[in-house]
């Protein structure tokens, strides 16, 4: 399972480096939405939790680019048939889909963090970031996992597009709640953590009970 | 086929909710600080109960139906969402004007109750979307069910969640739900439940029975077209 899984993430990520299709388009994404934030905010500067709201709320919605294009290039050239008569576990595939997520999802905060530093955010980055890489990993890897299953949810539907942001989104406001308090405290003028151990808590927890409910029922679907 | 005791649960159904109904108006006493307005407990909270319960319940439904492969059992957790999704429009419109009434505003974001149900609700509404852009109706079961278990695990982490995220300013409704609602408020709230949880079943029971009947009926037309086919 480990080989198929790891044979399944190579095409795919070998796809994104050859294609540059998903990356990029979900980095420039989010620095449009700073420039979006900009301008509806009217605000050179944020801090605090408005800070906190728009750089999560920015980081969810590229997520969402990301999981609507996880299954694309399978679906518009008929890879998907090749994949399911492979002699493959679906949990394999989960497992892959969701980590190349996963990957995607650093790839895009590593510019994405960095450009909102840049960009909006009033106080540096610069003494916080054993913290925050920790809650965004946290954050991701639940993302992901449900990224993946929505994804796959969603392939057979005829209006994939519409379904993949209504189920999304509302599946990741815990994600979102978590993550925003517990950057919060970080993107403030007198820095310091707050409650951090009770934010990281409840991102593990999400991404326990997801990760298990995701591999469970996986197999259900993409079947015939 | 799942009609079976459904006239007998109507009868009960009707006098328990009219019981809860007497009881409501004439029984329970007048809540000291805010009134008659009050009273909209014993319909929102009871529905609120139900419209969760029925989603969870759709759940284990859907597990059912993936574990035995039997799709009555998707048609039983699709019937139970739909229900709930019902009562949850009626949740949040009372939930609403007991807001507007209580503290001044049709919606406020600390009460982590209402909103964690608004974000419940919302998601849920996405299962008619995704149950119906799927054609093949074996296909469609299983898509459903497995929407119906992703979204009844969601149910209790993001209850969790908005607990959590919110300040504890209105934990009045909860404590009242819980053992410190005085002795007559507490029957009349308990009838009220129980009268909402049977008009839950029997709505269940007809919205099934209708389904299956319509099904029946479909299937019989299909036959005779194909003997007027064969005769013709």
């Amino acid at each position: 399972m480990i080989r198929a899984t790891r044979a399944i993430l190579r095409k795919d990520l070998l796809l994104e480096l050859r294609t540059k299709e998903s990356v990029p388009a979900m980095t420039l994404f989010t620095l449009t939405v700073y420039v979006l934030f900009h301008f509806g905010l009217d605000r050179d500067s944020l801090d605090g939790e408005l800070a906190a709201g728009v750089l999560w709320v920015t980081l969810l919605l590229a997520a969402v680019i990301g999981v609507t294009r996880l299954f694309a290039t399978e679906r518009e050239q008929g890879g998907i048939d090749a994949l399911l008569l492979a002699p493959v576990d679906r949990t394999a595939l989960f497992l892959a889909k969701a980590s190349a997520l996963f990957l995607f999802l650093v790839a895009v905060e590593l510019v994405a963090v960095p450009a909102f530093g840049l960009l909006l955010l009033g106080p540096g980055l610069g003494g916080t970031l054993p913290e925050l890489v920790a809650i965004l990993l946290l954050a991701n890897l639940g993302v992901a996992s449900v990224g993946a299953l929505v994804a796959a949810l969603a392939a057979e539907t005829r209006a994939r597009e519409l379904i993949v942001p209504l189920l999304l989104l509302p599946l990741l406001v815990p994600l979102l709640i978590a993550g925003a308090q517990a950057t919060e405290p970080f993107l403030r003028q007198d820095q310091g953590p707050e409650d951090l151990d009770r934010w990281l808590a409840l991102l593990t927890l999400y991404d326990v009970v997801f990760v298990l409910v995701s591999v469970a029922v996986f197999d259900y679907l993409l079947e015939d | 086929m799942y009609s079976k005791g459904l006239k007998p649960l109507s009868v009960a159904t009707v006098v328990t909710l009219a019981t809860a109904m007497a009881l409501v108006f004439f029984y329970a006493p007048l809540d000291a600080d805010q009134g008659f307005v009050q009273k909209i407990f014993y319909v929102h909270v009871p529905m609120a109960i139900v419209a969760l319960c029925g989603f969870v319940a759709g759940g284990v439904m859907a597990i059912r139906h993936l574990r035995s492969g039997d799709r009555s059992w998707d048609m039983r957790s699709y019937v139970a969402i739909h229900i709930s999704i019902i009562l949850g429009v009626g949740v949040l419109v009372t939930g609403s004007i007991w807001a507007k009434a209580s503290w001044g505003h049709w919606w406020v974001w600390d009460e982590p109750v209402l909103v964690s149900f608004l974000v419940v609700f919302l998601l849920y509404c996405v299962y008619y979307p995704l149950r119906f852009s799927i054609e093949d109706p074996e296909r469609q079961a299983r898509y459903s069910s497995v929407f119906a278990i992703v979204a009844g695990a969601f149910v209790p982490l993001n209850f969790a969640a908005v607990r959590l995220a919110e300040s504890y300013t209105h934990p009045r409704v909860l404590s009242q739900t819980g053992g410190s609602l005085p002795g007559d408020m507490r029957l009349t709230f308990l009838v009220s439940l129980l009268a909402m949880a049977l008009l839950f079943v029997t709505l269940w029971k007809l919205e099934l029975t209708a389904k299956h009947a319509s099904m029946q009926l479909k299937r019989l037309r299909r036959k005779l077209a194909e003997r007027e086919a064969v005769t013709a």
